[in-house]
C-alpha cells in the first residue's frame, strides 16, 4: 500500500441490509442524499430548458406588446384559471402523499397519489379542449394561421411560443403522470417505509416543479394583457 | 506496492464475458469502454469527412466535390466531431473510467443513469448516421436560421433530433458526475485532496448541467419551426434569427470549455507524474477550472460581433472574452512552473502534454486576437477562425485526450503499449497538426473565407501544405489505434502502477476489480506526493 491509504474495515457487514440499499452506497442516508441532490440538479437543468423559451417570449413581448395583448385576449382565462387551481390542488395532494409515505401510511399514500394523478389528468383534458378550440379558430401557427389585422404575423409568433411553452409543459405533465403511476404501484406493494421513501419524495419534487412552471406560464400567457384594460 | 502474482485475478473485464454483460452493465469502467468504442467510431467517421475536405481543397477548382456535397462534408465533419467526439471524449470515456477510482468510490452515484446516458448518446449518434446515409446536412454545424429552418433541403430535422437526444446524455453525465463528486468521495477525501482532474470534471459538469438544456430547447424550437411551422425565428413574421444565434452560442461557447476543461485536468495529472513534482499552485489550478466554467457563460456574443448586435454589448463581450483568457493563462503558467526543476520523464503521455502546451498556447493567444473587436471584423468567417478553434479543439482537447488515454491505458487494460511508437505518434500528430493548421492562419489573414469549395489560385501553395499536413496527421491518429489494439493481446503486463504515480486509481490492481477496491480506501493526504528521487523506475 502506498502512503496515504490504509484499509478501512469491511462495510459489508450483514447487520444493515435494507432491500432498497444499492450496493455502491455505504448506507441509506448517503443514497438518499445522492438521489435528492441529483433530483435538484435535474430541476436546475429544467429551469434552463424552460428559460430558453421564456427568454424568447420576453424578447418578443418587448418588441411586439400590442400583438401580445391581442394574442393573450384570445386565450380563455377561465379555463386557464381553472387549470391553475387544479394544479395547485394537485401540489397539495402530492405533498400529502409524500407526508403519508414519510409517516408509513401506504394506503393514504396510494390514495393521495391517485388523486394527484386525477388532477393531472383533468389539467390535460382541459388543455386538450383549449388546443382544439385554437385549431378550430385557425390560431395554430403554420400555413393555415389566420388572424385579422396588421399584427397578424406577430400574433403568430405569440401563438408559436404559446404552443411551444404549453406543449413542452404538457409533455412534462404526461411524463409526471407516468412517473406517479409507477410510484403508486410501488406504494401499493408497500415498498416504502418511514426509513426509505426517496422515490415518493423525488416524484413530488418533480411534480411541484411542473406546477411551478405553470404558475409562471399562466400569467405570462393568459394575464399579460389584463393591465391593458385597466390603463 | 508490488503486484501480487495471482493465477487469474478477477477484473472488471473477465468477471463476465457475454455480450449482454457489456450491454447491460452498470459498471462505470465498462461504460467508459463502451463510450470509447462509439467515440472512436465517430472520430474515424469525422476524420473521413475531414480527409475529403482537405482533398477537395488541394486544388483551387471544385473538381472532387460539388459545392453542395462540400457543404454537407464540412457540416457532418463539424457535427460528428463536436457532438460525438470532443464533448464526450474525455468526460465520458476517461472521466467515467477513472473518476470513481480517483475519489475512492465503488461506482458513480447513479449507475443505471450512467448506462442510460450511453444508450441515449448512441441512439442520438444513430439518428445522425441515418441522416448522413440519407444525404447529410448542409447548414454548417451551427444550424443557423433561417437557412436551417426554411432554406436547406437537407436532413436538418433528423440531425437536429439526433443532436437534441445526444444533449440529454451530456446532461445526465454531468448530473451524475456532480452528485458523485459531492456524495461518493471516500472517507478523508476532502475537496482539497481531490486530484485536479476531478476539479476539472466538476467544473465541466457544471457547464453541462447549465448549458446543455439551452441548446436542447433551441434545437427543439428549430425542429418545431421546421417540422410544425411554428414561427419563433422566422423573419417573415418579425422573428429574429439573431436570437437563435444568441441561444445557440449560449451553449456552444461554454461547450468549448466542456471540450477543453477535462483535457486540462488530464494535463495536470500527467505533468505532475512525469516531472515527479506536485502541481504548482494546486488551489489556483483548481479554482481556475471553476473560473473558466463561470466566465465561459459570459462571452457567447463574441461569435456575433458582425451579426448586428449593439456596439455597447459588443464592447462588454469583447472585454469579458479577454478576461476568460486569465484563468487559462493561470493554468498554463502553473504547468510550466511544475516543469521547472522537475525530473522530466520522457514517456508517451508526457509527449502529448508537451504537444498540448504548445498548441493550446497558440490556440489561446489567437483567441485573444479574435476577441478584439476591430481585428475580429477582418477575420470573421475566415480560415483564421478555423485554424484558431482547431488549435484549441484538436491541438488542445484531442492532445489532452490522447495524453489521458496513454496515461490510463495500462490501468484500463492492464497492458503496456509500445512506448516508442507512442512517442512517434505524438511527434507525427504535433508536426502534422502544425503543418495542417499553421498555414490556415495565414490564409485567413490574407482573406480566404471558410466554407467554400473553391478559392483563388494564389492560395494554392498554403492549401497544399495544409493538405499534406493533414495526411501526416492521419498517420499519427491511425498509429495509436494499431498499437493500442496490439497491446491488448501482446502488450507487457502493466502491473498496478507502471508510472509510479500517486493517486487512488493506481493503488488498485490493473485492470481494476469489478468494484474498484478490495476495501474502501481511507485518505489521509492530497493526491500528489511526488518526489524527484524515485524517478529511475522504468
Amino acid at each position: 500500500m502506498p502512503d496515504g491509504t490504509i484499509a478501512a474495515p469491511d462495510e459489508h457487514a450483514p447487520h444493515q441490509h435494507h432491500p432498497a440499499l444499492q450496493h455502491h452506497f455505504q448506507d441509506l442516508e448517503q443514497q438518499h442524499e445522492a438521489s435528492t441532490l441529483g433530483m435538484w440538479l435535474f430541476l436546475v437543468t429544467e429551469v434552463m430548458f424552460f428559460g430558453g423559451l421564456i427568454l424568447a417570449y420576453s424578447l418578443y413581448r418587448i418588441w411586439y406588446p400590442v400583438a401580445w395583448a391581442l394574442g393573450s385576449e384570445e386565450l380563455n382565462i377561465y379555463l386557464g384559471g381553472f387549470n391553475t387551481a387544479v394544479l395547485i390542488g394537485s401540489s397539495l395532494t402530492m405533498a400529502l402523499a409524500v407526508r403519508s409515505a414519510q409517516t408509513g401510511a401506504p394506503k393514504a399514500t396510494v390514495r393521495w397519489l391517485l388523486l394527484t394523478m386525477a388532477f393531472g389528468l383533468t389539467f390535460l383534458v382541459v388543455k386538450f379542449f383549449e388546443y382544439k378550440e385554437k385549431f378550430e379558430l385557425h390560431h395554430v401557427p403554420g400555413p393555415n394561421f389566420h388572424f385579422e389585422g396588421p399584427e397578424s404575423p406577430h400574433v403568430q409568433i405569440f401563438f408559436s411560443l404559446y404552443f411551444a411553452l404549453t406543449g413542452v409543459h404538457a409533455l412534462h405533465m404526461i411524463i409526471g403522470f407516468g412517473l406517479l403511476s409507477v410510484i403508486a404501484t410501488m406504494a401499493a406493494r408497500k415498498r416504502f417505509s418511514p426509513e426509505w421513501y426517496t422515490p415518493v419524495e423525488l416524484a413530488g419534487l418533480y411534480w411541484h416543479f411542473v406546477d411551478i412552471v405553470w404558475i409562471f406560464l399562466f400569467p405570462l400567457l393568459y394575464l399579460v394583457d389584463r393591465s391593458h384594460h385597466i390603463i | 506496492m508490488q503486484t501480487m502474482v495471482v493465477e487469474k485475478p478477477v477484473t472488471y473485464i473477465n468477471h463476465a464475458h457475454t455480450v449482454m454483460s457489456w450491454l447491460l452493465t452498470k459498471d462505470h469502467k465498462r461504460i467508459g469502454i463502451l463510450y470509447l468504442i462509439v467515440v472512436s467510431t465517430a472520430f474515424a467517421l469525422g476524420g473521413i469527412f475531414a480527409t475529403l475536405i482537405r482533398m477537395e481543397l488541394t486544388t483551387p477548382a471544385g473538381d472532387l466535390l460539388s459545392a453542395d456535397v462540400y457543404n454537407r462534408m464540412f457540416t457532418m465533419h463539424g457535427v460528428t466531431m463536436v457532438f460525438f467526439v470532443l464533448v464526450p471524449a474525455v468526460p465520458a470515456v476517461l472521466g467515467n473510467f477513472v473518476m470513481p477510482l480517483m475519489i475512492g468510490a465503488k461506482d458513480v452515484a447513479f449507475p443505471k443513469l450512467n448506462l442510460l446516458s450511453w444508450y441515449v448518446f448512441t441512439i442520438g449518434f444513430c439518428f445522425t448516421i441515418v441522416s448522413m446515409v440519407m444525404g447529410g446536412v448542409d447548414t454548417g454545424w451551427t444550424f443557423y436560421t433561417p437557412y436551417s429552418s426554411q432554406g436547406s433541403e437537407s436532413n436538418v430535422l433528423l440531425t437536429g433530433v439526433g443532436v437534441f437526444i445526444t444533449g440529454f446524455s451530456s446532461i445526465l453525465t454531468g448530473l451524475n458526475f456532480m452528485v458523485t463528486i459531492h456524495r461518493m468521495r471516500a472517507p478523508g477525501m476532502t475537496w482539497f485532496r481531490l486530484p485536479l482532474f476531478i476539479w476539472a470534471l466538476y467544473s465541466t459538469s457544471l457547464v453541462m448541467v447549465l448549458g446543455t438544456p439551452v441548446i436542447a430547447i433551441t434545437l427543439l424550437m428549430l425542429v418545431l419551426e421546421r417540422g410544425l411551422h411554428l414561427g419563433i425565428f422566422d423573419p417573415r413574421l418579425g422573428g429574429d434569427p439573431v436570437l437563435f444565434q444568441h441561444l445557440f452560442w449560449f451553449y456552444s461557447h461554454p461547450a468549448v470549455y466542456i471540450m477543453i476543461l477535462p483535457p486540462m485536468g488530464v494535463i495536470s495529472e500527467v505533468i505532475a507524474c512525469f516531472s515527479r513534482k506536485n502541481v504548482f499552485g494546486y488551489s489556483f489550478v483548481a479554482f481556475s477550472s471553476l473560473a473558466i466554467a463561470v466566465f465561459g457563460f459570459l462571452v457567447w456574443a463574441h461569435h456575433l460581433f458582425v451579426a448586428g448586435i449593439s456596439p455597447y454589448s459588443a464592447l462588454i463581450f469583447s472585454f469579458l472574452s479577454f478576461a476568460v483568457a486569465i484563468p487559462s493563462a493561470v493554468k498554463t503558467f502553473n504547468w510550466t512552473a511544475t516543469l521547472y526543476k522537475g525530473a522530466i520523464w520522457w514517456k508517451t503521455p508526457m509527449m502529448f502534454v508537451f504537444g498540448f502546451l504548445g498548441l493550446f498556447l497558440v490556440g489561446g493567444l489567437t483567441g485573444v486576437f479574435l476577441a478584439s473587436l476591430g481585428l475580429d471584423i477582418h477575420l470573421t468567417d475566415t480560415y483564421f477562425v478555423v485554424a484558431h478553434f482547431h488549435y484549441i479543439m484538436v491541438g488542445g482537447a484531442i492532445m489532452g485526450y490522447f495524453a489521458g488515454l496513454h496515461y490510463w491505458w495500462p490501468k484500463m487494460t492492464g497492458r503496456m503499449y509500445n512506448d516508442t511508437l507512442g512517442k512517434l505518434a505524438a511527434l507525427l500528430i504535433f508536426v502534422g497538426f502544425n503543418l495542417t493548421f499553421g498555414p490556415q492562419f495565414i490564409l485567413g489573414y490574407l482573406g480566404m473565407p471558410r466554407r467554400y469549395h473553391v478559392y483563388p489560385p494564389e492560395f494554392q501553395v498554403l492549401n497544399v501544405l495544409s493538405s499534406a499536413g493533414a495526411s501526416i496527421l492521419a498517420v499519427g491518429y491511425v498509429l495509436p489505434a494499431l498499437y493500442f489494439l496490439y497491446s491488448l493481446k501482446f502488450g507487457a503486463i502493466a502491473g498496478a502502477n507502471p508510472w509510479k504515480a500517486t493517486g487512488l486509481e493506481w493503488t488498485t490492481q490493473s485492470p481494476p476489480l469489478p468494484e474498484n477496491f478490495p476495501t474502501t480506501p481511507i485518505v489521509t493526504e492530497g493526491a500528489y506526493h511526488y518526489s524527484k528521487r524515485e524517478i529511475k523506475v522504468a
